[in-house]
C-alpha cells in the first residue's frame, strides 16, 4: 500500500477545530504579562517562554506528523521547508518562507509573513530586551529534538523591536543517529 | 468476522504505556503483556539491523498461523501495534487513527506525563469508538 500523500497546511488548518484568534492572542498576552510580573527580569521571561515552548513542541510534533502524513525528511533543508510551509500554516494559519541558507545547509532563517501573537502589542521602554514571541523558538527546538535533531533557534528580526519582519534563525547543531546500538556516551 | 485481539502502545525506550484486549481470545495478564511489549521492541530493533538494505524502519507485519501483528512506528519512536485474526484488513488505517487519537487525547492532556503509562479516559472512550467503527465497517463489506 503506498503511503498517504502529505496534506497541505491549508487543508489541515481548515479541518481542525479552532478558537477565536483574538482570544488566542489575548491569552498569550496575559501569559507574558503574568510572567513579567512573576519573574521581574526580562531575561528570565525569555528563558521561561522558551522552556514553555519546548514543552509544547515535544508534544506538538506528534500531532504534526499524525495529521500531515509527511514522511521522513531526506535532509535538514526539507525539514525547514516542512516547518515553514506546513507547520506554521497548520498551527498558526500563517505562511512562512525559508531564506538565508549557509554554505553547508545547516543554518537557515524562517521569515514569518504574519504573526498573530503580536496583533495588539507595543513593547514599553522597560521591556526592550523581551523576545515577546520566544515561545515559538522553543516550540521548534522541542519539536525537532523529538525527531533526533538538536537545534538552536534564535530571533534575528522582530517587528516589535523596530525591524521590518519576524525572522527566526534555526541552526542544526547535531543529528542524533537513530540506529541501534546507541553509543554509551549518549 | 475478523476480530482484533489486543492493542499495545510502547514508548521509545520500549516500555509498555498502553494495553487493551478485546474479546476473550488472546487475553493476557499484566506480566505477559509487558513481556510481549519489550520483546517486540527488541525484535523491531533487530529487524532493522538484519535488513540487507539501508533505511529499513523495522517489521510492519508479522503473520502467524493463528494471528497477525501489525505495527506502526511514528517518527518520534512511539510504536503502536495491534494483534488480530489472520487476514484482517485495514489495520494500517486503524493504527494511524489510533496515533491521531493519541496526539489529541493523550499528548494534549496537560496532566499526562510523557513516556508514562496512559491513563486518560477520553482516550479510552474515543479508542473504543474507533475500534467499533472499524468492526462495523468490516461487517458492512
Amino acid at each position: 500500500m503506498p503511503p498517504a500523500a502529505p496534506r497541505s497546511g491549508e487543508a489541515i488548518f481548515s479541518s481542525v477545530e479552532r478558537v477565536n484568534a483574538e482570544l488566542f492572542t489575548l491569552t498569550y498576552g496575559a501569559i507574558v504579562r503574568q510572567l513579567l510580573t512573576d519573574l521581574e527580569e526580562v531575561e528570565e521571561v525569555n528563558k521561561q517562554l522558551d522552556q514553555m515552548g519546548y514543552n509544547i513542541g515535544i508534544r506538538l510534533i506528534d500531532e504534526f506528523l499524525a495529521k500531515s502524513n509527511v514522511s521522513r525528511c531526506a535532509d535538514f533543508k526539507e525539514t525547514a521547508e516542512m516547518i515553514a510551509k506546513i507547520g506554521f500554516k497548520m498551527f498558526l494559519g500563517v505562511s512562512a518562507s525559508v531564506v538565508n541558507w549557509d554554505a553547508d545547509g545547516s543554518c537557515c532563517s524562517i521569515v514569518l509573513e504574519d504573526n498573530p501573537l503580536v496583533d495588539f502589542v507595543e513593547l514599553p521602554d522597560t521591556c526592550q530586551g523581551l523576545f515577546y514571541c520566544n515561545i515559538l523558538s522553543g516550540v521548534i527546538r522541542g519539536a525537532l529534538e523529538m525527531v533526533a535533531m538538536k537545534t538552536e533557534v534564535t530571533w534575528i528580526r522582530d517587528m516589535l523591536r523596530g525591524d521590518d519582519a519576524y525572522e527566526l534563525q534555526v541552526k542544526l547543531l547535531k543529528q542524533i543517529p537513530e540506529e541501534y546500538p546507541y553509543k554509551d556516551d549518549e | 468476522m475478523a476480530a482484533i485481539y489486543s492493542l499495545y502502545v510502547i514508548n521509545k525506550s520500549g516500555g509498555l504505556i498502553f494495553y487493551k484486549d478485546y474479546g476473550s481470545k488472546g487475553r493476557m495478564d499484566t506480566n505477559d503483556s509487558l513481556r510481549v511489549a519489550s520483546l517486540w521492541h527488541s525484535m523491531h530493533a533487530i529487524s532493522q539491523q538484519l535488513s540487507p538494505t539501508t533505511g529499513c524502519t523495522g517489521i510492519e507485519l508479522l503473520e502467524a498461523d493463528t494471528f497477525d501483528l501489525h505495527c506502526f512506528q511514528s517518527l518520534t519512536g512511539t510504536k503502536f501495534f495491534v494483534v488480530c485474526e489472520p487476514g484482517t484488513q485495514n489495520m494500517e488505517d486503524l493504527l494511524k487513527a489510533v496515533y491521531e487519537l493519541y496526539t489529541d487525547y493523550v499528548l494534549k492532556n496537560p496532566f499526562y506525563e510523557m513516556e508514562m503509562p496512559i491513563r486518560c479516559e477520553l482516550f479510552d472512550i474515543n479508542l473504543t469508538r474507533a475500534i467499533q467503527k472499524d468492526r462495523v465497517a468490516l461487517l458492512g463489506r
